[in-house]
């Protein structure tokens, strides 16, 4: 209900308060790609966060919060390389940049993250996928940085010119709009990230069902 | 009470002399290493230039490293010495780091030969592609012995691996690449050294969660 609100607001927000800047209509996909983009951070991070604890106590359903926030991580990392890339197209008049590092980054993770899954399918369920996976969940918000900081260095010796996505400093409403579109878009995720993991308690509640009745 | 250095020395040298003994890592990735670079000179055009050859030479050490690190937790695997490793009295971090001493020693090993072989086939390499060959080196063998550990226990095992470790090897590249091309190489060496210092503490602090239940 608060996503449903907040998305529906932001949207407003975006088409009819924000003002058109310089780059005109374009500009709108800003206040979708960014929030998506911290989104996916969040959701990486909780993801890693409920990796820690269950490798620090062993709470029972940890590793499933852990995999469901990497999960949401994942769809919006996806949805931000997609955004992403229709602003390349429209800014830069490319599919692909290499020179945006968040982009590119985001490439990064998502081969990382993919990984996680072939990892954690690739194993028998048990105690031992949960290790597994919640190290190599802590892998990932470690690599987040590392990764950044290397897109960085990487960029002197393949692109010495860099594209400036900032221009002018966002005015005030536009701030305000890209908060709000931020909310609507932490909320969204976090609307799907209980909807999955009730879905998948479920699933584990009626298996474990059946099989006291088999 | 045996220290914990003399565990790490003594699992060590029981990686080494089987590799010894059986031979079956080493070769491998020698002959490996030299097949790569013999590829690279077909796959560079007449005109591509030096550096073009310097990035591949990091292509060819990551995979190089793959192919040792596929290898590294064979035996434990399928001979299950993991279980004989685990119920030895010594700390779990101390059977990760001795593997990757064993890594290491056999990446240096394959290097010694590679990089004269890459001097001969392409250009002459400089100190400070050394330097980040070395730093590169205890990276990879930290990172991807903890990953190797991972796959092996996994059912895709050879096929997992890769997909696990290029991720993490891409700021390896970054700054192995970066240290062989540009003409003040500090900043590189330094990012890999604060990599191998990050990813050795974690690696070293979550093994024992990787290897039991």
């Amino acid at each position: 209900m608060l996503a449903t609100t907040l998305v529906s607001a932001s949207i407003a927000l975006i088409f009819f308060y924000a003002p058109v800047d310089q780059d005109g209509l374009n500009q709108k996909i800003f206040y979708f790609h960014v929030p998506i983009a911290f989104t996916a951070y969040a959701c990486f991070g909780w993801g890693a966060w409920k990796a820690f604890v269950h490798l620090w106590k062993r709470p029972p359903g940890a590793d499933l919060e852990s995999y469901v926030a990497i999960h949401q991580g994942v769809i919006f990392g996806a949805m931000t390389l997609i955004t992403g890339s229709i602003w390349a197209k429209i800014s830069w008049g490319r599919w692909w940049v290499w020179s945006s590092h968040q982009l590119v980054l985001f490439l990064v993770l998502f081969l990382f993250y993919a990984a996680y899954f072939m990892l954690r399918f690739s194993v028998e369920p048990g105690p031992q996928r949960e290790n597994l996976c919640a190290v190599y969940a802590i892998f990932g918000v470690v690599l987040i940085p590392i990764s950044y900081l290397a897109i960085r260095l990487a960029q002197d010796y393949i692109h010495p010119v860099t594209f400036s996505r900032h221009g002018p400093q966002m005015a005030g409403s536009q701030f305000a709009t890209f908060c709000v579109a931020l909310a609507g878009m932490v909320a969204l995720a976090g609307f799907l990230y209980r909807l999955e993991l009730a879905g998948k308690r479920l699933d584990q509640r009626l298996r474990e069902l059946r099989e006291a009745l088999a | 009470m045996r220290s914990y250095a003399e565990d790490v020395l003594t699992l060590a040298r029981k990686d080494l002399m089987l590799e010894l003994r059986a031979r079956d890592t080493l070769p491998a990735m020698l002959l490996f290493v030299i097949a790569a670079l013999v590829v690279f000179h077909f796959a560079l055009p007449a005109d591509a230039s030096k550096l073009a050859a310097k990035g591949l030479l990091w292509v060819a050490i990551v995979f190089t490293a793959l192919v040792g690190l596929t290898r590294a937790f064979v035996a434990e695997r399928e001979q299950r010495t993991i279980d004989g490793l685990l119920l030895a009295p010594c700390d779990r971090s101390a059977i990760w780091l001795a593997k990757g001493v064993a890594v290491l020693a056999f990446l240096v090993l394959a290097e010694v030969v590679a990089l004269p072989a890459f001097a001969l086939f392409f250009s002459g390499v400089n100190g400070a592609t050394i330097a980040g060959v070395a730093l590169a080196d205890l990276g990879i063998a930290g990172v991807g012995t903890l990953l190797a550990a991972m796959a092996s226990l996994s059912r895709a095992r050879e096929l997992l691996l890769p997909l696990l470790f290029l991720p993490l090897a891409i700021p390896v590249i970054v700054g192995g690449v970066g240290a062989s091309v540009v003409d003040s190489p500090g900043r590189y060496l330094g990012f890999l050294a604060l990599y191998d210092v990050v990813f050795a503490i974690i690696s070293w602090a979550s093994f024992e969660y990787v290897v039991t239940e």
